[in-house]
């Protein structure tokens, strides 16, 4: 009897769940997203810019961008989402990295929906923008939001369209204190599309990949007229200023260090491949072309 | 018994032997006559090589325009590729490959183990954390030729060399080899958690500077991270010199070597703190290259014998040749992308090892 009992509570309860479960599960194919968690930075301020941040209950651990994500709740990133979080957290679609292959799978599991992100070049902001407006219901805005940064970008190129190109390293990495540890933008990437509509050529455009570490010799040897290096975080103090015109200093014969053409931009809108490239784009075109933007 | 120990007894027992045989059989060579002929042989080697070695790279060179004083510095791209990119480059890999190497040959004789490495006591595994830690708390202090990542790795490795020797000195005044040896490999892993521990908390670019800072690289930039690397190199050396012939009694084992005179703590003590300083200065200087002080002194030891007095400036010798060599192929073969020298010597010892293994297994 007792067995009896104990066999009806567990069949009684798995009805329940399955009857909670269904109408949830029929809902999301029906309405847009209404609880979005965002594992991407990028995307988050993509959100919020399309009048979906209000929808937006979780945000990544680097997410600092609009000001308002600050007071969200933060459930890992790339390599550490936290699963148990998310799921508590009820979203109806997670927006989340390509790579996180693991992570997709279980909220598929869980019957919840996924936008899957590819990290691409600047062409890439704008597919991605268009999908995720179309995921989480508001294409108009989206559609809007492309043709400003459009337009943004377009406007940049053409105010300093016919200068001359100054030859650039864009520098994103670098160990403080030398010249060890430098990493630069290859040709790919939004990074190196950024700097060619902002009126530069990429020194290492041949080199077919988002990231290189050059070795002082290349450094020498690809001779480059510009420095550009982009800081993601901290302040500019002068004293950086000068510590890198002292660490730059070193390689006496690249055009840059004679002409005194080191360039530091700081700020993590200038890393971030969201609505903030057209900000990030007029700092490049700024400190390339001084003379236009006086 | 290890290879390696059968190897020094065979050749203890030859020299004990021939001294006796002299005047019945042919004249051996005498120690001296064998170690000019090594030195001068692999001496040789690492000259040819330091002098090709800056002629290659990456960027086509107008060596005309190298050497052309009528250039000022400032102006002469050639000469600034030749002086700032690749002498220091050619210079820091010859230092950091005689120490591995030299060093190899010292930890091999001293835990008498022929797989022993300079890394095997968790000199790399203390450098490693401290470079790291340097790198994400974005430590910048400089002063002179020291900056913050070098010192950092080098108070690592000496804490852990520290920890090490206090272990094995405790129990009694003699160091004991099998202590050295598991204290070593347990604070190997003991550092490995923590260096994982503060990646995890740490910033993703930091994890990454600090991961190819593993990796070794060479390209240092200037003289200054040498100068700052020499004393201690120059000191670790001057110790090296006291070494070979206790050396080759204490690879039988400490009681035969203390029958045969041998001050077996003062030599043990003596071997374990030039080997741990000359490790902890190459991997402050260009990270912790792996391989070279495992596949260096095999290779001299088939080339030489296991004679102490030749193997050790012969390891230091061709350690330095091979490791310029190595950063060669890493700066010129995907060029004007590099591949970590630490790949590169892992690439070249992995197989090597494993063929010795076989081989006297």
């Amino acid at each position: 009897m007792a067995a009896g009992s104990k066999r009806l509570i567990a069949v009684a309860f798995v009805l329940v769940v399955c009857w909670a479960t269904r109408p949830a599960a029929m809902q999301q194919r029906t309405t847009s997203a209404v609880r979005i968690v965002s594992l991407v930075p990028a995307l988050t301020e993509m959100l919020f810019a399309i009048g979906a941040g209000p929808q937006v209950i979780a945000i990544s651990s680097y997410d600092e961008f609009p000001p308002e994500v600050t007071s969200l709740p933060r459930v890992g990133a790339l390599l550490d989402p936290d699963m148990e979080r998310i799921l508590a957290l009820r979203p109806d679609l997670v927006v989340s990295y390509g790579s996180q292959t693991d992570v997709q799978a279980q909220l598929a599991r869980a019957k919840i929906r996924v936008f899957s992100y590819k990290h691409a070049g600047l062409a890439g902001v704008f597919t991605t923008l268009k999908d995720l407006g179309a995921a989480v219901g508001r294409p108009a805005e989206s559609d809007n939001l492309a043709r400003q940064i459009r337009t943004g970008l377009d406007a940049i190129q053409a105010r300093v369209r016919g200068r001359p190109q100054p030859r650039t390293l864009l520098v994103f990495e670098r160990d403080p204190a030398s010249l060890r540890g430098v990493y630069v933008s290859g040709g790919v990437g939004f990074l190196h599309d950024m700097l060619g509509i902002a009126g530069g050529v990429n020194v290492f455009a041949d080199v077919a990949r988002e990231s290189v570490q050059p070795s002082i010799e290349t450094m020498l040897a690809r001779a480059p007229e510009v420095i550009l290096e982009v800081r993601a975080t901290g302040l500019l103090a002068a004293t950086d200023i000068a510590q890198a015109r002292r660490v730059w200093g070193a390689l006496g014969a690249v055009p840059a260090v004679k002409q005194g053409r080191i360039e530091i931009l700081t700020g993590e809108h200038l890393v971030v491949p969201g609505p903030r490239v057209v900000q990030a784009t007029a700092a490049f075109a700024r400190a390339l072309h001084p003379d236009v933007y006086k | 018994m290890s290879p390696l120990r059968q190897g020094t007894l065979d050749s203890v027992a030859a020299t004990k032997t021939s001294a006796r045989d002299d005047l019945s059989r042919t004249v051996p060579t005498p120690i001296r006559t064998r170690l000019l002929k090594t030195i001068v042989g692999f001496g040789v080697l690492l000259v040819v090589t330091c002098v090709v070695a800056p002629l290659v790279g990456s960027s086509p060179l107008n060596f005309a325009r190298v050497f052309d004083r009528s250039i000022p510095f400032s102006d002469n791209v050639d000469a600034q590729i030749f002086f700032i990119a690749r002498m220091p480059r050619i210079v820091a890999g010859a230092i950091a490959g005689a120490a591995l190497a030299a060093a190899g040959v010292v930890f091999q004789a001293l835990l008498r183990n022929a797989l022993a490495t300079p890394f095997t006591l968790g000199v790399s595994a203390g450098a490693s954390l401290g470079a790291m830690l340097a790198i994400v708390l974005g430590a910048t202090i400089s002063a002179g030729p020291f900056s913050a990542v070098p010192v950092a790795s080098l108070g690592g490795a000496a804490i852990a060399a520290a920890i090490v020797y206090r272990l094995a000195t405790m129990q009694d005044r003699a160091m004991s080899t099998t202590v050295l040896l598991l204290a070593g490999v347990t604070l190997n892993s003991f550092f490995s958690a923590l260096i994982m521990f503060v990646q995890y908390i740490a910033d993703f670019a930091q994890v990454y500077r600090a991961i190819r800072w593993i990796m070794g690289d060479l390209d240092v930039g200037s003289f200054d991270p040498i100068v700052a690397a020499l004393p201690m190199m120059a000191i670790a050396f001057a110790m090296f010199a006291w070494l070979p012939s206790s050396l080759n009694l204490l690879s039988i084992g400490a009681d035969a070597a203390s029958a045969r005179g041998v001050d077996v703590g003062r030599t043990q003590r003596l071997a374990f703190v030039s080997a741990s300083l000359a490790t902890a200065a190459a991997v402050s200087l260009a990270g912790p290259i792996g391989f070279i002080g495992i596949v260096v002194p095999h290779l001299v030891r088939l080339m030489v014998g296991v004679d102490h007095r030749l193997v050790l400036p012969a390891s230091a010798l061709f350690g330095a040749a091979f490791l310029v060599m190595c950063d060669l192929a890493a700066r010129t073969l995907l060029a004007p992308l590099e591949i970590p020298v630490g790949v590169i010597t892992a690439m070249l010892g992995g197989p090597f090892f494993l063929w010795l293994l076989v081989r006297k297994g």
